[in-house]
């Protein structure tokens, strides 16, 4: 890491004061997820076309007649951003081939949460990934369902309590560890996959233009910290999603032609539990439980630094 | 005068949307659609036609990527059959709220189960209210036909909405018969290139499919339906032209014999044909028969329905679907609101057949016609109807 450490610089004059998604959007106080869409909007600029999945992002910024949107941007339904994307990439390509539409470096941008892309949307995302669209594809995870209420995903960590794996008196929370998406991705050897996180703004928007350069497809998975679905105080979201990283529990990393490079190396780990404590999903966990998912965070990592 | 070509009738299917110099295609494939998009690949494959062959993982997909290829201002195809269209019905109903003028064939075949691959009419009909508008072909040469009919009316400004050409499976889809192509002058004529009103480019950004709260909700819905009931005018005049232009007029309903008829045959599709030797036959034995069909089903064309109607004392309704626990088929259904305030009121006798392919025969269509004579002085309830032909009944 150079003397410009990512992680650490007063960012201000580094980042475009030119937003595309627009202040007054209906989200949650605190909301990572809408600072992480902030991000990726400012790093991909004003020649982007986003296709959204139906979510949190989609209502908190579309309620008709009003957009946050100040780039083109389309909603069809839930389960299939990636294929929307698709679409609206193979129809730009050809129009501007037939010279219907001028000759123009658009970005094209699907983004979909957790349970749109983990869950519901997987095999849209799979078949997009596959064909090649010249595309990235976002998850904004926020690790369960949100807009409908705090249900839990495929990406809800081993644990947490959700409104459908509640901390109950027999079965503590979820029963299952996350789903690695950013593994899924990379299986179908993609150019680029990474994961970011909006705790470590620069980092992200950096990913995020690397990914628009890349010709072909690319998935990046950002971590996106929710204070009302994981009971925590909205001024901790940002120390959350750094917490996240610094224990290890979200490596940032990423995988450029299949050779994977962490990008983020905050030293040695820290406890998980200094993540998990400030945390009210995670209030009921015994240390028999916390010391399962410290095990197995440290597995994880040590598996991924060895790729 | 275009060139006859002996042709099955799905590659002369993808032979018109190759002529509608379509920019995407997305399909699945699914039986019996498969020729159609097969052709269709190796029409892109050969360089013949320019435009994006996107071989998706799933017909959720195929109408996904279509609305977002339709989206960006390109012309989109896709079509599908039974399970496929169920499968993307989600998609189905958004697209037209969209406003997005896709064109698809759906090559009919039965909604499982139990699973067939054959022909009927269930498949159109568990999506009768997805706010499309929706034809049907009575043969290979109405299906071309109504490919280039299909962009013309989607895509007219006053209209804007997305289209379904109904044409039956293995009836139609495998079938060779001579094909009178267009020739391309005529197709530049007939079918303008798609100039969208609103498409999402970067110069000037839109925000399409918001969220409707109950405030704007059904304003939207309305606004959505008024335009699927205006576009008789276009449809009707674009067929006009059609006719102007290759010679071949057609109208939301075609009638067959049936001035002064007393009993009128009314069916959709391919088995309008049969029908028609039907009625030559009960006209030969001295029976005042005729034919209506239903060439356009949504906007469902009711004045014209009426009009038709007016003289006769019977109809018979020949539905290839099941509307389970209601008052018989779809188009019998429809036909009874018709003419619920008709001074005028034929009795109706409903035949529900050829479920998943199984034939139908002229026979079968004059034994139709003297259970319904019988049913008439027995003067059934409503809701009555028959499933004909089926063993045990």
């Amino acid at each position: 890491m150079g003397i410009l450490e990512p992680t650490n610089v007063y960012a201000y004059k580094l980042i475009t004061k030119k937003d595309y998604f627009a202040p007054g959007h209906r989200a949650c106080q605190g909301c990572a997820e809408a600072l992480a869409v902030r991000l990726v909007a400012k790093a991909l600029g004003r020649d982007t076309i986003v296709a959204s999945a139906t979510g949190c992002m989609e209502i908190i910024s579309s309620p008709l007649p009003f957009t946050s949107w100040r780039v083109p941007w389309i909603h069809v339904a839930f389960e299939n951003a990636a294929a929307v994307a698709s679409g609206a990439e193979a129809g730009m390509k050809v129009l501007m081939r037939k010279g219907k539409v001028p000759k123009k470096k658009i970005t094209f941008l699907a983004m979909a949460g957790d349970g749109g892309t983990s869950d519901i949307g997987i095999q849209a995302l799979s078949g997009a990934l596959e064909r090649g669209h010249d595309f990235i594809y976002i998850c904004y995870d926020n690790e369960a369902y949100m807009n409908t209420g705090i249900q839990r995903s495929s990406s809800t960590p081993y644990g947490a309590s959700t409104t459908t794996s509640p901390a109950g008196k027999v079965i503590p929370g979820q029963t299952t560890w996350k789903k690695n998406v950013p593994e899924i991705a990379a299986a179908h050897n993609i150019p680029y996959v990474a994961t970011a996180c909006p705790s470590y703004p620069i980092d992200l928007i950096e990913k995020v233009k690397k990914a628009a350069k890349i010709k072909g497809p690319a998935y990046i998975h950002i971590l996106s910290v929710c204070p009302t679905g994981w009971r925590l105080l909205p001024e901790l979201s940002i120390k959350a999603g750094r917490l996240a990283v610094e224990t290890g529990v979200f490596p940032l990393y990423e995988v450029e032609d299949g050779r994977y490079r962490i990008t983020v190396d905050t030293g040695e780990l820290r406890p998980v539990n200094d993540y998990l404590k400030i945390q009210g999903r995670f209030r009921h966990l015994d240390e028999s439980m916390i010391a399962k998912i410290q095990a197995r965070v440290v597995q994880e990592y040590e598996k991924l630094k060895k790729r | 005068m275009g060139k006859r070509i002996g042709l099955e009738v799905s590659l002369s299917a993808a032979e018109a949307v190759k002529m509608a110099n379509v920019d995407c295609i997305a399909a699945y494939p699914i039986t019996p659609q498969t020729h159609i998009v097969e052709h269709l690949s190796e029409l892109v494959n050969d360089g013949v036609l320019d435009a994006e062959f996107i071989p998706v993982e799933s017909e959720h997909s195929a109408m996904s990527v279509s609305a977002g290829a339709s989206a960006v201002g390109a012309r989109a195809f896709t079509c599908t059959s039974s399970q496929g269209l169920a499968l993307m019905n989600e998609i189905v109903h958004i697209v037209a709220s969209m406003r997005l003028p896709v064109v698809m064939i759906l090559a009919n075949r039965s909604m499982s189960g139990p699973i067939s691959i054959w022909n009927d009419h269930t498949d159109v009909m568990s999506i009768r209210d997805c706010g499309w508008i929706q034809v049907f072909a009575n043969n290979g040469q109405e299906v071309f036909d109504h490919v280039l009919f299909g962009y013309r009316v989607a895509e007219s400004h006053d209209v804007m909405l997305p289209l379904i050409i109904n044409m039956d499976g293995f009836i139609l889809t495998h079938v060779i018969e001579p094909i009178e192509f267009w020739e391309k002058e005529q197709v530049e004529q007939y079918l303008p290139d798609f100039k969208p009103i609103h498409t999402l480019h970067p110069d000037k950004p839109v925000t399409m499919g918001g969220v409707g709260m109950p405030s704007i909700f059904s304003e939207a819905k309305v606004a959505q339906d008024e335009p699927l009931k205006q576009s008789k005018s276009t449809i009707i005049s674009a067929w006009k032209e059609l006719g102007d232009i290759v010679g071949r007029y057609y109208n939301p309903i075609e009638t067959y014999r049936s001035e002064d008829a007393e009993t009128l045959f009314i069916t959709q599709g391919s088995y309008g044909e049969t029908v028609s030797l039907a009625v030559d036959e009960l006209r030969g034995d001295g029976i005042s028969v005729g034919l209506i069909m239903d060439r356009l089903w949504r906007p469902f064309p009711f004045d014209e329905f009426r009009k038709v109607t007016g003289q006769a004392k019977n109809l018979i309704v020949i539905d290839r679907a099941i509307s389970y626990g209601g008052q018989g088929g779809p188009l019998a259904i429809d036909l009874r609101s018709v003419l619920y305030k008709e001074k005028n009121q034929p009795d109706i006798a409903n035949f529900i057949c050829g479920l998943a392919g199984r034939d139908v025969t002229i026979g079968d269509f004059k034994t139709m016609y003297h259970k319904a004579m019988k049913k008439v002085k027995e003067h059934p309830r409503e809701e009555d109807f028959e499933y004909y032909g089926v063993r045990g009944k």
